[in-house]
């Protein structure tokens, strides 16, 4: 069952890279558009419509697994391809609002690694939300690095919510209180204060969450999901429109089910095998010439009045 | 430590009396010996390994990604563990100690330590 899914999932971001390889506009992003409460990936619209979405909405940019401070072979200077992307981010035509990072800032967690991470990302001048990845969190305390620096107005190990522009965004930590046998993991404290917070939200109000991990079932073999994803997802039922945005997996993978679009944004740091194509996870070496297509970032569009996100992936190459 | 010059046979002599009489031998054995536990692709290899009471266990990050040794019961834990880095932990008590990767939680091996 979930290998059916996998493999599904496997197609379409396959396929849906290709497509946006197509778009001469896409920058190196994911762009997403809401409207009419079932989000449309905007490689379905033409690119006239898709440039007077971005034009009339707003658009966040996701950034994801920089992991400042690894130097293996896959790539022995992530901190250049993350001052690569961001020289892109910056160059873009439309600014974005503000960014998102869905975690692994640093490779080990340490200090070096924020300090160089929070230089080259915040140097840019955007907003930047983040949640941790596992690697972030390595310190001696065990976390403390990360939240000392990222955890101001956050509750627990860093969840949080805000709202921009008529959408309510969700913070969520799944990379703490690992449990033996388990995938990634939210936690019922993490959970009841998701119930509460999502009280005050109409049920028309347009929802993106984001978490390290993929709240989906990708990959349980490679641990790729999060234990107790369904009940945040049971939370999220009676809204029109849910956006779920996660990092983890180095790749581009997408699934649309029902109200809600699970996407994962690519890494600026190596690439990882899709599932099941090697014998286990981690950083795979490709010829230098193919690394930097196998990178980026992923740019959302939100349309005024609009239901639909759009998002657009775009590599660094 | 010892920095006094003797002849090579009372140097025999006086180690194997002070070995025959403290037993100092055995950590020293336990240290050349120390089984290995090694992780590579995301794995414990071996899986399980059952090792005498006193035994010192190295496990060894062969990975390109750090990983962390966690005992389920939290008898142990390792800080993460990048890559080449050991952790090492002396098996005293007899018993199952099933342990995991605290960072990637799908990776779990056991030591058995029985007399």
């Amino acid at each position: 069952m979930t290998h059916h899914h996998d493999e599904d999932s496997g197609r379409d971001g396959i396929s849906r890279r290709h497509a946006l390889e197509c778009m001469i506009w896409a920058g190196t992003g994911v762009l997403w558009t809401i409207s009419g409460g079932i989000p449309v990936s905007l490689n379905l619209l033409g690119a006239a419509q898709a440039a007077e979405a971005m034009a009339s909405g707003f658009t966040f940019l996701q950034i994801s697994d920089s992991h400042i401070g690894f130097d293996k072979a896959a790539n022995p200077h992530a901190i250049d391809t993350l001052k690569e992307a961001m020289g892109k981010i910056q160059a873009l035509p439309q600014k974005p609002a503000f960014m998102i990072h869905t975690g692994d800032i640093t490779h080990l967690s340490k200090p070096a690694q924020f300090d160089n991470a929070a230089q080259i990302i915040d140097g840019a001048g955007f907003d930047v939300h983040y949640v941790p990845g596992e690697h972030d969190l390595i310190d001696d305390g065990n976390g403390k690095a990360y939240l000392d620096r990222y955890g101001k107005g956050t509750r627990g190990a860093g969840w949080y919510s805000f709202d921009q522009n008529g959408v309510h965004f969700v913070a969520l930590v799944n990379v703490v209180n690992l449990k033996a046998g388990g995938l990634g993991n939210l936690g019922p404290e993490q959970l009841a204060w998701l119930a509460d917070d999502l009280k005050a939200v109409s049920a028309s109000t347009p929802i993106v969450v984001f978490a390290h991990i993929p709240l989906w079932a990708v990959y349980p073999e490679w641990g790729w999901g999060t234990d107790d994803a369904a009940q945040a997802l049971a939370l999220l039922k009676r809204f029109g429109s849910v956006t779920v945005l996660n990092g983890h997996i180095h790749q581009i993978m997408q699934k649309v089910e029902g109200n809600v679009t699970f996407h994962t944004a690519r890494s600026t740091a190596f690439p990882q095998p899709a599932p099941g194509t090697a014998a286990s996870p981690g950083p795979m070496t490709v010829p230098a010439g193919q690394l930097r297509g196998l990178l980026g970032t992923s740019s959302v569009n939100v349309k005024q009045g609009g239901k639909d996100l759009a998002i657009i992936d775009s590599t660094l190459a | 430590m010892l920095c006094i010059r003797l002849p090579a046979r009372h140097m025999v002599a006086i180690l194997t009396a002070f070995a025959l009489t403290t037993g100092t031998c055995q950590p020293l054995r336990a240290a050349v010996d120390a089984p290995m536990v090694k992780i590579e692709n995301f794995a414990f290899t071996p899986h399980e390994l059952t090792v005498k009471p006193g035994t010192r266990v190295i496990f060894r990050n062969d990975d390109d990604i750090p990983h962390l040794v966690v005992a389920n019961d939290s008898s142990f834990r390792s800080k993460a563990l990048d890559t080449g880095d050991t952790y090492e932990f002396t098996f005293t008590k007899a018993g199952d100690f099933a342990y995991f990767c605290g960072l990637h939680p799908h990776m779990q091996g056991k030591i058995t330590v029985a007399p």
